[in-house]
């Protein structure tokens, strides 16, 4: 097919679950492409021979070989290709901000819309698993090395991968009684099922990493101790864990939570099946999510899951300074979540016995540009006003958790309590210690914890073979 | 990681003691540490405070009181049975230190996470006085442990049924600080008004006093905020910042209303799982 005939396609849309179906089950929202509509949507690419895709892409995936291969017909080759830099692509393909990332460096959305890297990247992952257990690549001879890697997040599983295909000894410690950090407890299953999540997992275990969860760094071991039992070098990707409260009257109220827990029990603990599962969880009528993210997004997709008359996002900037992804904002407002933007909450007003009943909200507008860039949002004096609300999710960001810092002298911490890491190879200030993703840069996405993930891999790698 | 429950004691009618497989803790824990427990697949995560440790065997002890579903499954293991998860040790440890003299209080079950405690300090070289207490003689629980590692052991019944008559916030206060003993820090723990009773009393003597609070958790990494309390004003997370704080500065109307977020769901969980043991005929 010739570049115009290419150019001729329109991006094809992946069909998904209708919004008011979907607001209240816990499936996965888009079904993916069909075989057909894959190959349509990678005829698209032009096949640039600059391709700028791949600089925008954190862990340089050969964006145009592969959809050459979804092309052609070989969906596996194709999986096969993304996965020489990308061991989870069945995640990224979900999850990755791809229109400030590859797809905004596509030449097609100059002119019209991007190709559809993402969605692409998703069914080839897709296609692959749904074949039968998922070929392993080749791993290279025992180095003899032993490397631990502190947290199963993002960053720690793409350590890992890299790492174990070299020919280490990779062993991941997690805290958590199931392995994948934010991947599990975080993001909801109507955005990532956690069975995709495990048999990505299942894919580096099979490569012949170890995960020992139920294992806190900083409590059970520390990374002192971690040395002295004979490892090599330790990767730290602990994740920005720490939720953060407004620290407002009334923030400790029953009904009142941050997101952190709300996503937990809800995703983790899998507390929308209660009482199939014994933990429980607040089923608010009306519920108000404070912030902007993409977490606050899910938080209020999740109330709404469960089955709240109202759910309100309140936010004290406007749409156009939010954080969130644009796909989640439009998810969000098609299945019916309020958005009370330039709202700021000041106060929860409880009742008697301790409950949230209300809340007392404050209306912003914009001034002038703050540190971020973003105009910086001014309350208006007098414009109070109360929202009935029965449960509030705090979902306004995260900070560092100092327990493996506080556990391990000598590590250096920037003011935030962030961990001071080089950013090409997260080499942190005690040797053989490296660090990536959240808990060096705060908050940030799936991706960019894994291109910090790639980067350390790498800088470890080299660090074991030289210490001979 | 999973663990092997090794000995299972009942203690009173519904308070067991039980010691599970877990090398790393037991090497590792302090007193006043907890770890999480999660039965099986399903299941909740529930924080216990770690009674002791056999760092040698590998083994720790629990003592917990049966009162929702989770409790009362764990009361239904035999030795040989596997909790899927145990983690720890969680919280930071107690301040041990030569003080003087140490009122070590329990009340009901809490004299098991004070026992621990009362070790310690003893071991510091305080002078240790304990009163435990409980409902009637059948509940008091721990007693000849509680003797062995105290100075003067005081037991303290509700009905009177055994011991002092009264709760072990007057026991304190009418057979210790006004019989002229000084007291240089209590230790209290057990239920929430328990601990609000003897930190009333403490108050108007002014003598410090440490509680150790029992919030809902999930992680108990500090990562949810589950557990918050306020104390002295200020909001901290029981699982990292705590379990132990200043009894005199707690806000205990704030902590006795969050443990009860999830009362209605606790008590249906509790039925459906009875109802289960019914079907399978098991005795309760």
């Amino acid at each position: 097919m010739n570049a115009k005939e290419r150019m001729k396609i329109q991006r094809q849309p992946m069909p998904e679950q209708d919004p008011k179906v979907r607001a209240r089950n816990f499936d996965e929202v888009p079904y993916g492409y069909t075989a057909e509509l894959a190959k349509k949507e990678a005829l698209r690419c032009l096949s640039c021979p600059k391709p700028f895709c791949v600089d925008g892409c954190p862990v340089e995936i050969d964006i145009p070989a592969f959809i050459n291969l979804v092309a052609d017909g070989d969906f596996v080759g194709a999986a096969k290709k993304i996965k020489e830099k990308n061991a989870l692509p069945a995640i990224c393909g979900r999850v990755c901000p791809q229109e400030v990332q590859c797809e905004q460096r596509c030449v097609r959305g100059k002119k019209g819309e991007p190709v559809a890297i993402g969605r692409l990247e998703r069914f080839a992952a897709d296609y692959e698993r749904s074949q039968g257990e998922v070929e392993i690549p080749e791993t290279a001879k025992p180095t003899g090395k032993k490397v631990a890697i502190v947290g199963s997040g993002p960053a720690g599983l793409t350590v890992a991968g890299d790492l174990v295909k070299l020919g280490h000894d990779v062993t991941i410690f997690e805290a958590l009684h199931k392995p994948g950090g934010v991947l599990v407890y975080g993001i909801p299953e109507f955005r990532l099922p956690k069975d995709i999540v495990a048999s990505e997992i299942d894919y580096l275990k099979r490569m012949g990493v170890k995960i020992e969860t139920s294992f806190v760094i900083g409590k059970t071991s520390t990374i002192d101790e971690l040395f002295e039992e004979g490892f090599d070098a330790v990767f730290l990707g602990v994740g920005a864990g720490l939720p953060v409260f407004m620290g407002i009257p009334g923030e400790n109220l029953n009904g009142v939570y941050s997101a952190n827990e709300y996503l937990t029990r809800a995703n983790l603990m899998k507390a929308y099946l209660f009482p199939e599962y014994d933990t429980p969880i607040v089923k608010g009528k009306n519920v108000a999510v404070i912030g902007g993210g993409n977490v606050a997004m899910d938080s209020a997709r999740t109330a709404l899951r469960l089955g709240a008359d109202n759910v309100y996002l309140v936010y004290r900037r406007s749409e156009k300074e939010m954080p969130a992804r644009v796909e989640e904002i439009h998810h969000a407002k098609e299945e019916g979540i309020n958005f009370h933007l330039l709202t700021n909450p000041k106060r929860y007003i409880g009742n008697d016995k301790g409950w949230v009943v209300g809340m007392e909200c404050l209306r912003m507008e914009l001034g002038e540009p703050d540190d971020s860039g973003r105009r910086r949002p001014v309350p208006i004096e007098g414009s109070e006003f109360v929202l009935d609300v029965d449960t509030v999710v705090v979902a306004i960001g995260t900070r560092a958790n100092p327990l493996v810092q506080s556990t391990t002298p000598g590590l250096e911490l920037n003011k935030r309590g962030y961990i001071e890491a080089d950013e090409e190879t997260g080499k942190t200030s005690r040797e053989g210690v490296f660090a990536g993703g959240d808990i060096v840069t705060g908050s940030a996405t799936v991706i960019l914890a894994m291109g910090a993930g790639r980067k350390a891999a790498r800088a470890i790698h080299e660090y074991l073979m030289s210490k001979n | 990681m999973a663990s092997r429950l090794i000995e299972k004691k009942q203690l009173s009618e519904n308070v067991f003691q039980m010691v599970f497989e877990a090398g790393k803790i037991a090497r590792k824990r302090k007193a006043g540490q907890f770890v999480v427990i999660r039965i099986h697949d399903q299941g909740e995560r529930i924080p216990l405070t770690i009674a002791g440790a056999n760092p040698e065997k590998g083994t720790i002890t629990i003592v917990f009181q049966r009162v929702g579903k989770t409790t009362y499954h764990l009361s239904m293991l035999e030795e040989g049975d596997e909790v899927m998860d145990i983690v720890g040790p969680m919280g930071k440890p107690t301040h041990i230190e030569n003080v003087g003299t140490v009122a070590c209080i329990g009340g009901g079950v809490g004299v098991a996470p004070v026992y621990p405690i009362t070790e310690a300090m003893k071991a510091a070289g305080n002078y240790v006085i304990s009163i435990i207490g409980a409902r009637d003689k059948g509940l008091v629980i721990m007693e000849e442990e509680m003797r062995s590692v105290s100075d003067e052991l005081i037991v303290a019944t509700d009905d009177g049924s055994y011991g002092f008559h009264g709760f072990v916030s007057q026991a304190l206060e009418q057979e210790v600080i006004k019989k002229g003993k000084h007291v240089d820090q209590v230790v209290a723990i057990g239920p929430v008004p328990m601990m609000k009773a003897v930190c009333d009393t403490t108050r108007k003597y002014d003598i410090p006093t440490i509680v150790s609070l029992n919030s809902i958790m999930v992680d108990a990494t500090g990562m949810c905020g589950a557990c918050r309390v306020s104390v002295g004003g200020k909001t901290h997370f029981v699982c990292v910042d705590g379990p132990e704080f200043d009894g005199h500065q707690v806000d205990f109307k704030q902590l006795i209303d969050r443990q009860r977020i999830y009362l209605d769901q606790e008590k249906l969980s509790l039925e459906r799982y009875l109802e289960g043991l019914g079907k399978e005929g098991r005795q309760v």
